[in-house]
């Protein structure tokens, strides 16, 4: 198959240029900026002429809910959603029925995703058995079964000896241990960003510094252990300036950000049209009312004030990557009072969309944004970043992950960077329809996701 | 105008006309004109309830429930007075005689009671922010009696009616809050309320009771939509320096299990209003608390009976209150 005339945007490459692609046997087989002849034909075409293509996008950070909570998600409507955002290779957080601390409940997810699933789907096994902070998972015999990385996510691996140990332990795989970093005193009961709203709304709030703290012990964890730390959804501008400070010094410290750390605010719990941080809102709205709870997430939406600290550190490289947090909820887990409600957002079909406002609104590039969904979790899963001193790497993530160079996974996709359209998360293939994008009005989207060179989506 | 029915309530403002609200889930979003409505209309249920026969056949036909999933005995037995005064029929549901605690959720308890063609619906919930749900899901109107920390709008309009019946009027009152504000609905509301008349709030307790940030709420997109800025001490005397009003609120007792404060005895020797203390208020200030007061906690007990405490005249507000509120609500026509 033949993609031609698009813009090719592959950061592995430093590529920037209107080019034609070839897929053939599931791996990208030509480029045109090669100067290579093209191979001989005949290829079915694809015009991609005022499109962007790119690497199939990589999410580090994604729930897709099964075994256990199939009312939720499932890991074929998952990774269908995940396909439309453009997503073809996504790491699935272990907090599923049962927890995936074992090998078994690894090779359960595997098979479904090889079954079942429309794009490649990579395991994260967890840090602790059942993810009780207690004890630690098997985290050898995951090693074995192919996971990319360990973590409890959902909640902190809260016990520091614990989590020494589990660095310590790891170090034999050179896996990341990705850790959600919340303080439990501090965030008891906390179901906003702790600030003005919180104030007026009367609810317990998440003070930033219940999310620094975790991070400062991590990164010290791991300057102690010298074991790769992935800092998740990192949303503070504290967190922001502890993992600058862990990079200058060399430490194995990556971090994610999420599109909806990055472009909304705590102010959204007010309801819709609130707390929009260059976003627009439609006419449709999801509730006008406060205490909304589409924007119940942990960590909570904070301040601008953060976001432009996520946005610098997305541009001078302390922030990694760009991770979905994909926290797809049936109606119930929402539609209840705002401190019973469960915390996360379908953000798969959305991600691309939100991101590129980013770009239209000129605080980020477009091609640093692909590579941040590409190349960079593409690194972190491969060891291949220069900061991982003890790299190691699942045999289940591929060489040329995140890329387009010759001989990678035909994993890749089509984007129109200036179509608009509104968000309804009705129409979304996940079984999450929790947005607090309802009726937001996005300009970027994706055309055609390819997996493996099979279209998957559009 | 609305024509003034046969049976109706008297008094100079009967029509509902003025009154925007469909429900009443706090202050924020009320307009000086309808604040002075409920008060006026209040007037005239005041009236009714100085007659010797205290009935009015205004909700008649009418159906109020009040769903209570905290404890409560003066706000509950208030507004079940005040809709019976009012003629309407009054339920009473708790959480505990309810299938609410069977795992019922709030969602179904209460379009189970919009489905039996209630006209009303009272709720007390401990999440703050439920009743905004309640109203939501379901057409009847629902009145707000206290939602978790948040806001207790009732109550507030029944603080400000005992003020304003002392006063004649709220507009440049100057009002200390004393106590434990962060986990305050009635504070909340409060501020609001008296920002709306025109009134200056002060707020006073130890930094632990207070929050940590309360000021206006200006979001991304311009959107103003926060506290007006009370001022803030950790001084009682400052605060109550030149206060018209002395409201003080109950501090429970798990404040200081929650490590807030290191005992009752330090909040007593800072914050209790004593007679003393009181003085440092204009002369005929008045002494408020929404009840119920623990006594020879935040106010001393002479205090509590002495000639400036207005909190018996705060109970009696609020069955007027109550009933300009459901009058208002669903008095008029449909």
């Amino acid at each position: 198959m033949l993609l031609r005339g698009g813009r090719v945007i592959d950061p592995s490459q430093r590529l920037d240029a209107v080019a034609s692609l070839l897929l053939s046997g599931g791996r990208v087989a030509w480029c045109s900026a090669s100067g290579d002849p093209m191979p001989a034909g005949p290829h079915d075409v694809v015009e991609a002429a005022g499109l962007v293509v790119t690497p199939g996008f990589v999410d580090l950070h994604c729930h897709l809910r099964e075994p256990g909570y199939e009312h939720k998600e499932t890991i074929a409507t998952g990774t269908r959603a995940a396909a439309a955002g453009g997503f073809t290779t996504v790491c699935a957080m272990a907090n599923t029925r049962p927890v995936m601390d074992e090998r078994s409940v690894v090779e359960l997810v595997l098979r479904i995703a090889r079954e079942r699933g429309a794009v490649r789907v990579l395991p994260i096994g967890a840090v602790t058995r059942g993810l009780e902070g207690k004890a630690l998972a098997a985290m050898a015999e995951m090693a074995d079964a192919g996971v990319v990385a360990f973590s409890d996510d959902g909640q902190p691996v809260w016990d520091a000896v614990l989590m020494r140990h589990a660095m310590e332990y790891g170090l034999m795989f050179g896996l990341p241990i990705i850790d959600h970093c919340q303080d439990p005193a501090l965030t008891k009961g906390a179901t906003m960003h702790e600030g003005s709203v919180s104030a007026r709304l009367g609810v317990r709030g998440w003070p930033a510094v219940g999310e620094d703290i975790m991070v400062a012990r991590n990164i010290e964890l791991s300057r102690l252990t010298g074991a790769r730390v992935h800092i998740a959804h990192l949303s503070t501008a504290g967190g922001v300036e502890m993992v600058r400070r862990a990079k200058a010094e060399g430490l194995p410290v990556t971090a994610e950000v999420t599109p909806h750390h990055l472009t909304l605010t705590h102010e959204r719990v007010l309801g819709c049209g609130h707390g929009l941080a260059g976003l627009t809102q439609g006419e449709a709205c999801g509730s006008p009312e406060p205490y909304d709870t589409l924007a119940r997430v942990a960590p909570p939406l904070r301040t601008i004030g953060d976001i432009e600290a996520l946005m610098a550190g997305l541009n001078d490289g302390t922030i990694d990557c760009i991770a979905t947090d994909h926290a797809p909820h049936a109606l119930e887990d929402k539609l209840c009072e705002f401190d019973q409600a469960a915390n996360g957002i379908s953000c798969f079909e959305t991600a691309f969309g939100s991101l590129m406002s980013l770009v239209h609104r000129g605080a980020i590039d477009l091609p640093l944004l692909i590579g941040k969904l590409t190349l960079a979790p593409a690194e972190i899963l491969l060891g291949s970043g220069k900061q991982e001193r003890p790299a190691g790497r699942s045999p289940l993530a591929p060489d040329g992950l995140g890329t387009l160079a010759v001989g990678a996974p035909a994993d890749v996709v089509l984007l129109d960077p200036g179509a608009e359209w509104t968000v309804d998360p009705d129409k979304f293939l996940s079984k999450g329809k929790n947005s607090p994008l309802k009726g937001v009005r996005l300009k970027g989207r994706v055309v055609a996701t390819y997996a493996g060179g099979v279209r998957v989506h559009g | 105008m609305t024509a003034i029915r046969p049976g109706s309530p008297p008094g100079p403002a009967l029509a509902t006309g003025g009154f925007r609200h469909h429900d009443v889930l706090d202050l924020d979003d009320f307009a000086l004109d309808e604040i002075e409505l409920v008060f006026h209309t209040a007037d005239g249920m005041k009236d009714v309830l100085g007659r010797d026969i205290k009935k009015a056949p205004a909700l008649r036909g009418k159906s109020v429930v009040t769903l209570f999933y905290e404890a409560s005995t003066r706000t509950r037995m208030s507004f079940e007075l005040a809709g019976k005064a009012l003629s309407a029929d009054v339920l009473n549901l708790t959480a505990s005689a309810s299938s609410v605690t069977k795992g019922e959720s709030l969602v179904d308890t209460v379009k189970t009671i919009e489905a039996m063609g209630v006209d009303v619906i009272v709720i007390r919930h401990s999440s703050s922010g439920a009743p905004y749900l309640a109203a939501r899901v379901v057409e009847p109107a629902v009145i707000n009696a206290g939602d978790g920390w948040h806001a207790h709008p009732t109550q507030a309009l029944l603080d400000m009616y005992t003020i304003r019946e002392r006063f004649g009027s709220l507009d440049g009152l100057k009002i200390a809050i004393v106590g434990d504000i962060l986990h305050s609905r009635v504070a909340r509301s409060n501020v609001w309320g008296l920002a709306k008349v025109g009134a200056a709030v002060t707020l006073c307790g130890p930094p632990t009771l207070l929050p940590s940030q309360w000021g206006g709420v200006t979001d991304t997109n311009g959107h103003q939509d926060g506290l007006p800025p009370p001022r803030i001490t950790f001084d009682l005397e400052d605060a109550l320096d030149g206060a018209d009003v002395v409201m003080a609120l109950r501090l429970q007792q798990e404040r200081q299990e929650g490590g807030l404060l290191p005992s009752l005895g330090e909040y007593i020797a800072r914050y209790q209003i004593t007679p003393e203390r009181l003085g440092w208020a204009k002369p005929g200030a008045l002494l408020m608390h929404p009840g119920p007061v623990n006594e020879g906690v935040e106010l001393s007990s002479d205090v509590v009976r002495g000639v400036q405490s207005v909190i018996d005249r705060q109970v009696a507000s609020g069955l007027a209150v109550r009933m300009a509120l459901l009058y208002l609500i669903a008095g008029g026509p449909q």
